[in-house]
């Protein structure tokens, strides 16, 4: 090795390093939990290595109910959110007296606090003694029955779960699709309306393909964000969220770490490699996909 | 189509907060544009021409004023309505679609009686692509194009629709020297094939002059003069035109008339009948200078570079408003080189005489030549 490399390796030396103990070992070493079976965290000891790990929180009921309601999570939210941030985008750039003012407010979510957020939440859907939420109050108008939505029926659960998700989202999407749409260039937009294209063509053949990059960007990191939600739904409904039956995968891994009915490292890194390899799976499907609709 | 420009006016808001004043980028125009001929819209950078090219095709509304299009008024009519093609500087080819896709766009926005099958779309577009020479790049995207295969592009796609009126927005300007004096002959061919009414925007006065049947020059929103390229660099209505067209530029010197004789400094170098006594601008184009050993005129000679075609002799005066004075002469001439000054005497229709305050032209009797021409 001459003198040169050996120089540009001890450069590179702190950052591997650090790469190395913190990223590195722990992702390596959670692969080696999950399968070590029988794991005693106290006596760091273990009785074989096997597969027992993943069947076992595959049959769990606890698990497979995270998983429902983190694919419904993903499934609903990136879709509606990516939707949404695109409208609001469109809507915002193409007035003009109060843009900033508007930016402002729909850039205000990614500012606050999730716990303030979810406290928020609390007093437009949650049910006390008092009150019967925001939200029931409203429903009252129209006739309809008080909803319990934080610890009523599934559906009206998940339906607040994924309010909430879409509109933490929403900001960070609008900011980064308002600044898509303002680079395009207007001469594409000129060029456009000299033809006599109608609006809608033009939103769909010019507009939609220039951004294009963007929107897949934010698909791709929307699908891992939901992926890994957990702190939205403790938020709203709490710690027990295997209880609550609102649980979300990495919620379970948490759970399996620390909760109540922790202290299964082997069960949690099973969980944590399932995860992995189910985002995985999507970020590739979605890559396939753009190759075929998204213009560079 | 004709075109016509009736007292067109554009002002935009002033952005400027200790100067409240609308920006007029377009004052009063008032021109004809006849049919199926090529127009060099020319002026300096800012001087309204693209303005003037935007409220043509409809894109800015006019503050004031009316645009025809033949007989119809199309002032408030939306461009699609106009029936105009329009190239960009930028060519704003859609870098997602081929070549072919692009070309189609605009048919494909055609409603009602004029919409078109998919298989009359495709022979549209391949006819024009022929047109332009760019039929075997039909599949291709934008950005595997050189820069003047997209101007090409461009233009087949402003053409496919057959618009009554073709604009181009610097349309060269993009293109390397040798590609652009290619592209302006093919634009003069296109134009004259299809015998659209074709408007183009340039500051580039050697364009305008080489491919125009008319040009019009502009300054600071107002049309300066109107004219044949030749009749405009002949015949300049002021200083700003003489001093526009032309390369090498006009030389410009201050002068005065005293007794029908026209002097620069202390030379007494024409005779002018007919004029008052008063000072002057003096404007003498290049090729304007004949060496003479007792010339009228006479400089301190620079030096003299030859270029095979023709000599430009490089000399000054203390009157010369440009620094150096620049003459073209017969490269037969020949100059003696040591001495330190060269004697002219000039021909008298390539001296123009202006207006000291209003920079107008006055015409003097030496003018009558070219003046008979018009």
């Amino acid at each position: 090795m001459d003198n040169n490399n050996k120089k540009a390796w001890l450069y590179l030396l702190p950052a591997v390093l650090f790469l190395a103990v913190f990223m590195v070992y722990p992702l390596i070493d959670v692969l080696v939990y999950s399968f070590e079976e029988g794991y005693n965290s106290a006596s760091q000891t273990y009785l074989g290595i096997g597969a027992y790990n993943y069947s076992y929180v595959l049959h769990d009921p606890y698990f497979l109910q995270a998983m429902k309601n983190t694919f419904i999570l993903v499934m609903i939210t990136v879709p509606v959110s990516t939707m949404l941030a695109l409208l609001i985008s469109l809507g915002l750039s193409s007035i003009k007296p109060l843009r900033d003012l508007y930016q402002t407010i729909y850039f205000l979510p990614y500012v606050t606090n999730t716990l303030a957020v979810g406290l928020v939440f609390m007093i437009l859907f949650k049910k006390t003694p008092y009150t019967d939420g925001l939200i029931n109050l409203m429903l009252a108008w129209f006739g309809s029955a008080p909803v319990d939505f934080i610890d009523g029926p599934y559906p009206a659960k998940l339906f607040v779960l994924c309010f909430y998700t879409v509109w933490v989202v929403l900001p960070f999407k609008i900011l980064i699709l308002t600044s898509a749409l303002a680079s395009v260039n207007r001469d594409y937009y000129n060029a456009a309306r000299v033809d006599g294209t109608s609006k809608f063509r033009i939103f769909c053949r010019i507009t939609v393909p220039m951004i294009s990059p963007m929107i897949f960007y934010l698909v791709i990191t929307g699908f891992i964000g939901a992926f890994k939600a957990y702190s939205d739904a403790v938020a709203l409904f709490g710690t027990d969220l295997n209880a609550a039956g609102m649980n979300t995968i990495v919620g379970y891994i948490y759970d399996m770490l620390y909760g109540d009915s922790g202290g299964y490292p082997s069960y949690a890194s099973a969980a944590a490699v399932i995860l992995f390899a189910i985002v995985l799976t999507i970020t590739c499907i979605n890559l396939l996909v753009s190759k075929k609709h998204v213009h560079y | 189509m004709k075109i016509v420009l009736q007292n067109l006016t554009k002002t935009f808001p002033s952005r400027n907060k200790k100067n409240r004043a609308d920006v007029i980028a377009v004052n009063d125009c008032t021109f004809e544009i006849p049919d199926g001929r090529l127009i060099g819209l020319l002026g300096p950078s800012g001087c309204g021409k693209s303005t003037t090219l935007n409220l043509i095709c409809g894109l800015l509304k006019p503050t004031s004023g009316k645009i025809y299009f033949g007989d119809d008024d199309v002032t408030t009519l939306a461009p699609e309505h106009r029936g105009v093609g329009l190239v960009f500087q930028n060519y704003a080819l859609y870098p997602h679609m081929t070549v072919k896709q692009n070309i189609i766009f605009p048919l494909e926005n055609l409603k009602g009686e004029k919409k078109l099958t998919k298989q009359q779309m495709e022979e549209h577009a391949l006819e024009t692509a022929k047109l332009v020479q760019i039929e075997e790049l039909m599949e291709r995207r934008p950005s595997e194009l050189s820069g003047g295969q997209q101007q090409r592009v461009a233009i087949a796609r402003a053409l496919v629709k057959m618009p009554r009126v073709l604009l181009l927005d610097e349309p060269l300007s993009n293109l390397d020297a040798r590609l652009r004096l290619q592209t302006r002959e093919e634009l003069r061919r296109i134009q004259k094939e299809t015998g659209i009414t074709t408007i183009f925007v340039t500051h580039d006065q050697d364009e305008a002059m080489s491919i125009s049947d008319m040009i019009v020059v502009m300054n600071e929103g107002v049309v300066q003069q109107i004219g044949k390229p030749q009749d405009v660099y002949d015949n300049p209505v002021n200083l700003f035109v003489a001093r526009f067209l032309g390369t090498p530029p006009i030389n410009v010197f201050e002068g005065k008339i005293y007794g029908n004789t026209l002097y620069i400094g202390e030379n007494a170098v024409l005779t002018t009948q007919g004029l008052s006594d008063m000072d002057v601008y003096v404007g003498i184009r290049p090729e304007g200078f004949i060496p003479e050993e007792n010339g009228p005129f006479v400089c301190r000679l620079n030096r003299v570079e030859v270029t095979g075609r023709d000599s430009s002799v490089i000399s000054t005066h203390t009157c010369s408003l440009n620094g150096t004075i620049r003459s073209i002469i017969n490269s037969d001439c020949v100059i003696n080189t040591e001495t330190d000054t060269v004697r002219f005497s000039l021909k008298p229709h390539k001296v123009c005489l202006f207006h000291k305050e209003t920079k107008e032209r006055i015409y003097f009797s030496g003018n009558e030549s070219t003046q008979r021409r018009q």
